[in-house]
């Protein structure tokens, strides 16, 4: 197991910047998922770590070796594709075995690597099969197999659960997180999923066009998103975001909407009288029925039985709202909400950025 | 099978796509079963028994007349190394060229796509006198390697094109994977692409022997002595100034038939497809 540091590094197709400037430190052990829309960079920086990619400028350090010029295989790290890419003409045990019998290790001791990983996969019946001979489901594991047998530094996943179908994803994901905690290799998984990095990270480092946008543990970006792209990313149903004016009298601030209605903010917050702001309020921090002032015409029920989802127009922009329960709310009804100071981000809406309190 | 569907229309269905995969056949096939038999009708029978399905007495005395009385075994041995030789040949060098093509991306690739392709857009027969005078100047004329050597040079364009679509459908993912497993490129490439890789090359030494097989038209301009005629230019020696052998000459073209049907007999498993089903999703 070893730690990967990835310093200033960029990728450069031509003239086009992929990648401007990473710097990720991702500490021995540690499960950490690089999640963004695609076209965001999170795949090429994998594939630079993995060596497939070459890197323009800047440092891959696995452990305390620089890698930037090392071959993938000299590289001791394990990648699960999307794709799965298992070799077509050898059976389960042979893909399985093949890094070690490349290394020269002893029969015996494949076999009992394979046989011990297959175990562990629930595949030991399948050894002998080919890859078309198996289900999605199946392939996935002998690409997972493939990976564990050869006790890497490094696990590198590129959305190895997005060709399963939905039932099937979710029951992976937690074996996948079951098997990091027994394993403990540093991983880094690569997903355009908020869910399934929320799910499975120790740490998530959100990117945006080729620049980390923040990187956190999952709590830490879902309640202190660093910008508006964050906020509107982690988390679904996402961020309701509503323009606002703010006005300040004595120790109340309060953030005024396009319709006249206010939202009280943390007065401690380091905006201005007058100043434009764009407010961000998850769907489950509005509370509905409060006896508080703000109306919010229903547009749309969706009930989940367990919850219920309430899409809304306040200051004639949709609003989400998520609560616990059934209701007998119809849509055209205008029902009255309540939002806590506390629950409410602030961003500017110029730049982006997340206003955070003076400290 | 189509749920929902009668037993009776799904007979009937199976019916007419059977006839009419009969029909094909039959038609594909008769002028070749029309060669066999006249290759076993007696001179005597050829043109006093009208049209019939098959001669009244068949006879062997023109396979007989062919092998022993002419120079066609000479011809045929000329055929096989020809074929051989320039099968083998193009398809190695195809299969170097399409991967590159389809692998890596390097100055003048474009260009180079463009030229092959050009290679193929005008007729053969253009090109024979200036070929002629070239060959003749090194000395290439009436020489089997100077056949094998216009075979090849003919056939890697399209050769190439072929390879490099079946590189192009093997995915990238398992050559980068058997690179992360411990490959350097030349092993991925010898122990995951070539075993995959293989139905593409068995089809294009099929296609490239088949070509050069039945080649006439250069084989007639340069080869002139007997001794290095192939079976396509020796089938000619059976029109005379004042008759044609048909009798011999449909022997002759039997007996050439065979190189070809053991030659797709030995490839037919590396031309079944789909070997590379599993390797990713689906």
């Amino acid at each position: 197991m070893a730690s990967v540091t990835i310093t200033n590094v960029q990728k450069n197709y031509g003239a086009m910047n992929v990648l401007s400037a990473v710097d990720l430190s991702i500490a021995d052990g540690e499960f950490v998922v690089l999640v963004g829309p695609s076209g965001c960079g999170k795949s090429t920086l994998l594939r630079m770590i993995a060596g497939l990619e070459e890197i323009s400028a800047g440092e891959i350090r696995i452990g305390e070796r620089v890698v930037n010029d090392v071959a993938p295989k000299d590289r001791d790290i394990a990648m699960v594709f999307q794709s799965y890419a298992l070799y077509p003409h050898m059976d389960v045990a042979s893909n399985m075995g093949f890094s070690l019998m490349l290394r020269k290790t002893a029969k015996e001791l494949v076999f009992d690597r394979v046989g011990a990983a297959a175990k562990r996969l629930g595949l030991d019946v399948f050894l002998q099969r080919l890859p078309r001979q198996l289900s999605g489901g199946q392939r996935q594991r002998v690409a997972m197999g493939r990976a564990i047998v050869r006790d890497p530094q490094v696990f590198l996943f590129d959305e190895p659960l997005s060709n399963l179908d939905a039932k099937l994803r979710v029951h992976m994901r937690t074996e996948i997180k079951a098997l990091h905690q027994q394993l403990k290799t540093t991983s880094v998984y690569v997903t355009h999923d908020q869910v399934e990095a929320m799910t499975m990270a120790d740490r998530i480092v959100v990117m945006h066009d080729g620049v980390i946008q923040q990187v956190g543990t999952p709590l830490d970006l879902y309640d202190h998103p660093a910008n508006l792209f964050v906020a509107g990313f982690i988390g679904s149903p996402g961020m309701n975001f509503l323009p606002a004016v703010v006005s300040r009298n004595n120790t109340e601030v309060e953030a005024q909407l396009s319709d006249g209605q206010t939202i009280a903010i943390d007065p401690r917050l380091l905006v201005e009288d007058g100043e434009r702001v764009t407010i961000g309020i998850r769907p489950e921090n509005i509370e509905v029925g409060s006896a508080d002032t703000l109306k919010a015409k229903i547009q749309v029920i969706e009930p989940l039985g367990l919850s219920t989802q309430f899409y809304t127009t306040l200051a004639d922009l949709q609003v989400c709202i998520y609560a616990m329960g059934r209701t007998d709310r119809k849509p055209g009804d205008t029902m009255n909400i309540g939002i806590k100071a506390g629950d409410v981000h602030v961003f500017n809406p110029a730049t982006g950025q997340r206003i955070d309190p003076a400290a | 099978m189509i749920a929902g569907r009668s037993r009776k229309a799904r007979i009937l269905g199976s019916i007419g796509l059977y006839t009419a995969v009969a029909a094909y056949v039959i038609f594909a096939l008769f002028p070749l079963f029309w060669t066999l038999k006249i290759s076993v009708t007696p001179q005597s029978l050829l043109y006093s028994e009208g049209i019939t399905m098959w001669p009244s007495s068949a006879t062997w005395e023109n396979y007989k007349t062919v092998l022993r009385a002419t120079d066609f075994p000479r011809y045929f041995l000329n055929s096989v190394i020809v074929s051989v030789v320039t099968a083998v040949l193009v398809t190695i060098i195809a299969s170097a060229a399409g991967y590159a093509l389809s692998r890596f991306s390097f100055r003048g690739k474009t260009t180079v796509a463009v030229i092959l392709l050009l290679t193929q857009t005008f007729p053969l027969v253009m090109v024979i006198p200036p070929i002629y005078r070239i060959m003749g100047e090194l000395g290439l004329t009436n020489s089997l390697t100077g056949l094998i050597i216009i075979y090849t040079a003919f056939n890697i364009a399209f050769a190439t094109f072929l390879m490099q679509s079946f590189f192009d459908g093997i995915p990238k993912d398992l050559e980068e994977a058997a690179m992360i497993d411990g490959c350097s490129r030349s092993q991925a490439l010898r122990r995951v692409i070539i075993p995959l890789t293989l139905p593409g090359m068995g089809a294009t030494l099929g296609f490239v022997f088949t070509a050069a097989w039945s080649e006439l038209l250069f084989a007639l301009m340069l080869i002139s002595s007997d001794s290095q005629k192939t079976f396509a230019v020796g089938l000619l020696t059976f029109i005379g100034k004042f008759a044609v052998d048909w009798g011999q000459m449909m022997a002759a073209s039997v007996l050439a038939l065979i190189p070809a049907c053991l030659f797709f007999g030995f490839l037919q498993r590396y031309l079944v497809t789909g070997l590379t089903a599993g390797a990713v999703k689906g």
